[in-house]
């Protein structure tokens, strides 16, 4: 009976103790959100100002042409650049990515393509590598805040694969699946394809201004793609940084109640026990009054 | 005469903006110059060169360094944008020297990483 109500006493100690990690790994998400969102709104003037000179540039230049906005119907391979985190205790959320990435892997095989992934965070690379599947390139170490310098990285790396052919080991398409932030309950996994760049016919009431160009518009246009992509992967990075920070949150915030709830559990049990041993003890010492009375009666 | 608006931006934060009178980049061609009223220009930055921007309230000149990018000026809007910017009073001037070193060191065929860090001695108001 002291036995099970030492145990029970422990099982308490330890379960508090893990209540009071995850609740403080949930403040720490919480407050990492914030600053994440924050770095998303800080990067929203770079991407509108250059998707505002890249439509002006396009719209004024009709047929103009690049190989980044090219289809490369030769190549056969199409790369996945695959983003997940670097930690774990998050909960579904790169369970989530890479499920939808190798749905992608498999709808690309059916189609007769070669999908080839690219891997961003440590989770992804581990997942792929415990599995012995052939990985292209994979990065890691910024999953938390990831800066342009990371974004460029890639970017460079994906942007001169797209522009060799099969044979020497680029790829035809890039896709992208990433985690966009939706609000602080939602998280939404999503898959777009980045390149070749699409352009889309837009009706807009507001004219870009004629713009010349300095030194031509060929080499502002040389300039803009690649770092229009990298804002691109960039703003992907970021959003996927501030869905991870929510995903920690909620999976911790339930292993806080659920630590709660068992702190419940073992508190009534240990009481029971408590109440037995005392009701055992209570019982023996009159037994043992009862049993002495007899003897001393005779 | 109306002012300019500028906007100094860079991928990760929006450096400075404000009001200008006058706004002077490097392109890869040359200086130029911009005063309000200008017609719509889009152009490509040197990589590693000094924006000057000449606040409209006639206060100290700000200057800055920037890597790649480009510069758009439309109805009196100047934005610019870097992928490295850093504001000249920002400058760490020590690192930047030891960069400027450590580049010459190399002795590398891109010198690119050079005028990076003279850029930023420069905009640092220092001459190298």
């Amino acid at each position: 009976m002291a036995a099970q109500l030492r145990q029970l006493r422990q099982r308490i100690r330890s379960v508090k103790s893990t209540a009071k990690i995850t609740r403080a790994q949930e403040m720490i998400a919480t407050s990492r959100i914030v600053k994440a969102q924050q770095a998303v709104t800080a990067s929203k003037p770079y991407a509108d100002q250059i998707t505002q000179a890249l439509t002006a540039l396009v719209s004024h230049h009709v047929g103009i042409d690049h190989p980044l906005l090219q289809e490369q119907p030769a190549d056969n391979r199409s790369a996945v650049l695959i983003i997940t985190s670097d930690r774990g205790f998050c909960g579904a959320y790169n369970a989530n990515v890479i499920r939808e990435a190798e749905s992608l892997i498999k709808a690309l095989r059916d189609e007769g393509r070669e999908p080839v992934p690219y891997v961003v965070g440590n989770k992804g690379i581990t997942w792929y590598r415990f599995r012995d599947r052939d990985v292209a390139e994979t990065w890691h170490g910024f999953s938390d805040r990831p800066t342009f310098g990371n974004a460029e990285e890639i970017g460079r790396r994906l942007t001169e694969d797209f522009l060799k052919t099969d044979a020497e080991g680029g790829v035809g398409e890039i896709h992208v699946v990433y985690t966009e932030f939706v609000s602080m309950l939602t998280q939404q996994v999503r898959v777009t394809r980045l390149m070749p760049l699409e352009i889309e016919e837009a009706e807009s009431s507001k004219v870009p201004p004629a713009y010349e160009f300095e030194p031509s518009a060929a080499a502002a246009l040389d300039l803009l793609l690649p770092n229009y992509v990298e804002s691109r992967i960039f703003h992907m990075l970021l959003q996927s940084a501030a869905a991870f920070q929510a995903a920690v949150r909620r999976a911790m915030k339930s292993a806080t109640d659920n630590a709660n709830e068992l702190l419940g559990v073992y508190t009534r049990q240990m009481n029971q026990a408590r109440q037995a041993a005392i009701t055992q003890e209570i019982s023996e010492i009159v037994g043992g009054a009862d049993a002495l009375a007899e003897s001393g009666g005779e | 005469m109306a002012n300019l608006r500028v906007g100094l931006v860079s991928p990760e934060r929006e450096i400075w903006s404000g009001e200008a009178k006058m706004v002077v980049a490097q392109t890869i061609e040359g200086s130029l110059g911009i005063l309000p009223g200008h017609a719509p220009v889009l152009g490509v930055l040197l990589d590693g060169s000094v924006v000057k921007v000449e606040p409209a309230d006639g206060g100290e000149p700000i200057v800055a360094m920037v890597g790649s990018g480009f510069f758009s000026v439309a109805a009196d809007e100047v934005s610019v944008l870097a992928e490295q910017a850093e504001l000249g009073h920002e400058v760490d001037v020590q690192d930047a020297r030891q960069a400027l070193e450590d580049a010459l060191a190399a002795e590398s065929e891109d010198a690119t990483t050079e005028r990076r860090a003279r850029a930023r001695l420069r905009a640092a108001g220092i001459e190298a």
